[in-house]
């Protein structure tokens, strides 16, 4: 093994490569990286950026001095554009090609959008930067889809002082996500906060003065952002053989062909501790997904599951939301401290016969982290001693 | 080797607790992480490391002695 190809230099690609060079590779690593930008992290985007609260200096992901000492060949500000496996080569925009003798893939996601022009998406350092300076005080903000990115971009934009406008098709925002009862607890949050939000409404299109309806309507806005989910980016893999399914498909150990990795948002595995296929574009994801390919791509004939507890969390006005586990899915969920309505509450979730994930809201992320364990092991939910009300 | 934090960008995952649980804890009330000692062991590194590279904040500095 001399030559090691990382296609995506975020969070994912670097901890991939960083990974290497702690286990001792000490081969070629080249990251190619279709932002011009050294790796950067994202989470703050719909946080601090937006807020203008940080300089984006302060998302760097690691100092100028430790990524010279990983000793890496970037090739930034050009995308892939094509694969051929048979022989090991990377094409890309420039028009040059790269060989490997190993592939990591993660290019990770880019958002959908809606017909029309002008509407903001937020996903990199520069689409943050553009909504930043349109919202003012008083600023007409309409977003579309009430997913995570789009209630925490809401709640900065209350923050500033925006009237915001939230429409979401659903008629419980983060239903799929968290399940009704508490997304109906977290959508509660904003309408306190004076969001204007709509559920079941449909959006067909959006453009600068605002967003059409479905049914017609039509709502004028200064600005619209547009959170409606994200695609992979795997449009450069279409013709390579890599099998392609919303997502770069691999087996639980990552593996998408012999010698071919992905890591990140853009992967979809097997996770076995769930015995689950998952896409999860959290970041946390990133950095463990990329550690775990690092060291089955040193370790190919020893190859270890890659079997992690998803882990996320969102900011909303004064509340931090966190959660382990897989969600999705769930038969019901069982509150073990606090109270929903309070917003301050640790919320079980089970399916089958097993807790499957927690979420705490204003709760001590200390108390969050023992469910963590009981999902790791795979606790049933049928051994856990439920004291609700006491 | 020293390791620092960076405690306004600590996103109180709690990641590095786990990772290396004799370097790093975690404030009862907001979760934030702190750190039980500056000065990192021979046989902590491993799991600093780990806990640098797994933090969703970036948060974590290692200082190589």
């Amino acid at each position: 093994m001399r030559r090691v190809l990382v296609v995506g230099a975020s969070a994912a690609g670097l901890a991939t490569a960083e990974t290497l060079r702690r286990e001792g590779y000490e081969g070629e690593i080249t990251l190619v990286g279709a932002e011009p930008r050294l790796p950067y992290d994202r989470p703050p985007l719909s946080k601090q950026i937006l807020a203008g609260e940080w300089d984006s200096d302060r998302l760097a992901l690691r100092s100028d001095d430790r990524l010279a000492s990983l000793n890496l060949d970037w090739r930034l500000g050009t995308a892939a554009t094509g694969l051929d496996l048979s022989a090991h080569e990377v094409g890309l925009e420039d028009g040059s090609s790269l060989g490997y003798d190993a592939l990591v893939i993660a290019t990770g996601v880019r958002p959908r959008r809606l017909p029309g022009e002008g509407a903001h998406v937020l996903r990199t350092l520069d689409d943050a930067l553009a909504l930043r300076s349109c919202i003012e005080p008083g600023t007409r903000l309409v977003v579309v889809g009430a997913g995570f990115l789009g209630a925490e971009a809401a709640a900065v934009a209350r923050g500033l002082g925006a009237e915001v406008t939230v429409l979401e098709p659903a008629p419980v925002p983060l239903a799929h996500a968290v399940g009704p009862e508490v997304g109906a607890v977290l959508a509660q949050a904003h309408v306190e906060n004076g969001v204007d939000l709509r559920t079941g409404v449909s959006v067909a299109s959006a453009e600068r003065g605002g967003v059409r309806l479905a049914s017609g309507e039509f709502i004028a806005a200064d600005e619209v952002l547009v959170a409606i989910g994200s695609s992979p980016n795997t449009e450069w893999l279409e013709g390579s053989g890599l099998t392609i399914d919303n997502g770069v498909v691999c087996d639980e150990y990552c593996v998408a062909a012999p010698g071919v990795y992905a890591a990140g948002d853009v992967a979809r595995w097997h996770n076995p501790l769930f015995d689950a296929s998952m896409r999860i574009e959290h970041r946390t994801n990133a950095a463990e997904q990329g550690m775990a390919v690092a060291r089955n791509l040193l370790n190919p004939d020893a190859p270890k599951p890659f079997a992690p507890v998803p882990y996320f969390w969102s900011d909303q006005y004064d509340m931090k939301i966190q959660a382990y586990g897989y969600l999705r899915g769930h038969q019901e969920i069982a509150i073990v401290e606090g109270d929903l309505a309070a917003r301050g509450f640790l919320a079980l979730y089970r399916n089958g016969d097993r807790v499957a994930g927690v979420l705490g809201v204003g709760v001590s992320p200390k108390a969050v982290r023992p469910w963590r364990q009981a999902i790791a092991t795979r606790t049933a939910w049928s051994d856990i001693e439920f004291n609700i009300g006491n | 080797m020293r390791v620092e934090l960076d405690e306004p960008k600590c996103v109180a995952s709690g990641q590095c607790v786990m990772a290396a649980p004799d370097v790093f804890d975690q404030r009862e009330e907001d979760g934030v992480a702190f750190l039980l000692t500056e000065q990192v062991e021979p046989g902590q590194e491993e799991g600093v490391r780990e806990a640098e590279q797994i933090c969703p904040a970036a948060a974590i500095r290692l200082l190589e002695a």
